[in-house]
């Protein structure tokens, strides 16, 4: 417990001294916002055990929302992203109403279909930009106080929110609610036995997730001044899914190291291997099933009790 | 059809009235007829498939029946949703041993107890908010002599030790109707006894209908037995008139001793 509290620390350190060491903070805060994005997936995923194909959803759809408020609305950074999120809420209960009803693979596919349609959407939309998407969303003013326009502002506006989330996400957990939450995800019939409308629990699970999964995606286009397609699109979702198990489904860290595992091979190999850095992410996406289904932090978790 | 007389509505808490289930053709429970007294333990015996357990699912609504009528304490729940029933007092046990494996086994009781404060959506509260509910938790444990592993995790439990479990979860929710599914299958000579004197213990203060082929068990504590063959009852009444009952001798009674034996279900 001690051992974790002073990682956390370090971490913490560490974060804050990254932009000082040479890193490149707009790629920093790509990954905190994918960092943020896999979190919200893995509170669906890992602690209500609902495999969503379509969470790209609400990643992209909040971020357009952003940009569109910002750039055709002139509304401040703040109550931009609030409001990315806030639909993204909304477009996860209708999302969570409809898939929550059927289980397993079913609930997968109604997810990779509601997600295929908001892509269409984006795509053809007279808000949305069409194929080039929204460009050059300014990121304004915080709350009229604090220019973001400064790298290293931003960085720590969204390392704030990172930690913000982080910690939320560990006390939905944690609370009376997560403990409901996880007796469900154990024994769904046992929970219903106990007097349990397990869809409406499952529903908020639902909710929290796309409103963070919203948030990240909120972030991410005023980090990057921009919403496109991709953000959308279904290789998004897929992305998404892979940083989590790669970094460990239900555990607390694992998506992090997921999303920074992904994130840094995208950055990094693209530029030495092109188009090839699919197939090499998708290789190792196979080898983590193969053989460390529990993730990188689950297997060190598991290996530590032993 | 016309309501029970008030009498009756005191003396049976749960009535069945040509209750009804098929599966594609096979009829796996016909035009049942089950009134269950208030206050007794009332053991369903049959043998495989006579379809035990799908009742048990009719009853606690996990299935829809196809015809017929259930009331509980005089109200149509024909149509009531599972967790509902939950609410109302009819707490079902399930054949294989139902516990959260992976949380302890304070957490386990603590989930039933949990339901009834009202911070079950509450996903900003700490988990100590929940600390008010260990000392009730910790009282039924002692009743199930369980009360040394409330720190164990349910999955490491022996499988005597989580039917306890399973039966103090099911305590916690203070039901009025306890419907237990094969409280005593595929356990130890010494769990059997453990268990049998629990639902003794639990049965003071409530009606329990259960599903049981130990019929030393059923000879031991149930007050009112009904037999079921292939989906129809074929008698009810107190052992020693049932046991008598010649369809009852020839369908079941002749196998007893093999149940006796712990056949498996």
């Amino acid at each position: 417990m001690r051992a974790a509290a002073i990682g956390y620390l370090l971490l913490g350190l560490l974060a804050l001294a990254l932009p000082w060491v040479g890193l490149y903070p707009v790629f920093l805060m790509k990954l905190l916002c994918f960092a943020m994005f896999a979190c919200a997936y893995n509170l669906l995923l890992g602690f209500g055990r609902m495999l969503s194909f379509g969470h790209a959803a609400f990643f992209g759809f909040a971020a357009y929302v952003t940009s569109w408020l910002i750039t055709a609305h002139r509304v401040g950074p703040a109550a931009a992203v609030l409001s990315g999120m806030l639909v993204a809420a909304l477009l996860g209960t209708i999302f969570g109403g409809l898939a929550i009803r059927r289980r397993g693979i079913y609930f997968a596919m109604i997810t990779l279909a509601l997600g295929q349609l908001v892509y269409f959407v984006c795509l053809e939309a007279p808000f949305t930009g069409g194929e080039n998407g929204l460009q050059g969303v300014p990121r304004g003013t915080l709350l009229g106080l604090l220019p973001l326009r400064s790298d290293r502002v931003m960085y720590y506006l969204v390392l704030a929110i990172f930690v913000a989330v982080f910690l939320f996400i560990r006390r939905v957990v944690h609370s009376p609610y997560g403990h409901v939450l996880r007796a469900i995800r154990e024994n769904e019939a046992r929970a219903i036995s106990l007097g349990y409308d397990i869809n409406r629990y499952k529903l908020l699970a639902f909710i929290l997730s796309a409103a963070l999964a919203g948030l990240a995606g909120s972030l991410n286009s005023l980090v990057l001044g921009f919403a496109t397609l991709s953000d959308v699109q279904q290789s998004t979702s897929g992305e998404v899914i892979l940083m989590t198990l790669l970094g460990g489904t239900g555990t607390f860290f694992g998506p992090v190291v997921g999303a920074a595992l992904v994130v840094s091979l995208q950055e990094y190999l693209s530029d030495l291997v092109g188009g090839w850095v699919t197939a090499i992410i998708g290789v190792i996406f196979v080898a983590c099933v193969l053989s460390f289904r529990r993730g990188i932090i689950g297997e060190l978790a598991a290996l530590r009790r032993r | 059809m016309a309501a029970a007389p008030h009498s009756s509505v005191d003396q049976f808490i749960l009535e069945t009235r040509g209750l009804t289930k098929q599966f594609k053709g096979f009829v796996a429970v016909s035009n049942v007829d089950l009134r269950v007294r208030r206050g007794e333990i009332h053991a369903l015996i049959g043998p495989n498939g006579a379809g035990k357990t799908t009742f048990f699912n009719l009853l606690t609504r996990f299935l829809t029946p196809d015809g017929g009528q259930i009331l509980y304490c005089g109200e149509d729940i024909t149509l009531a949703r599972p967790a509902e029933l939950a609410r109302r007092g009819i707490v079902r046990s399930f054949q294989m041993s139902a516990v959260f494996p992976h949380l302890t086994v304070l957490e386990n009781v603590r989930i039933a107890l949990q339901r009834r404060l009202s911070s079950t959506f509450h996903f900003w509260k700490p988990a100590s908010s929940l600390a008010v509910l260990d000392a009730r938790a910790r009282e039924l444990l002692a009743q199930v002599d369980l009360a040394g592993f409330a720190h164990t995790r349910a999955v490491e439990l022996p499988y005597g030790r989580k039917r306890a479990l399973e039966l103090a979860t099911t305590l916690a929710m203070a039901p009025k109707l306890m419907l237990l599914d094969e409280p005593t299958q595929g356990m130890a000579h010494e769990d059997v006894d453990r268990v049998t004197a629990l639902i003794r213990q639990a049965a003071a203060e409530r009606t329990v209908l259960m599903v049981e082929h130990n019929m030393q068990v059923v000879a031991r504590i149930a007050d009112t037995i009904t037999v079921l063959q292939r989906g129809k009852v074929i008698a009810s009444g107190r052992y020693a008139e049932v046991a008598r009952d010649p369809q009852v001798m020839e369908a079941y009674m002749g196998s007893a001793e093999a149940a006796l034996a712990g056949a498996p279900a």
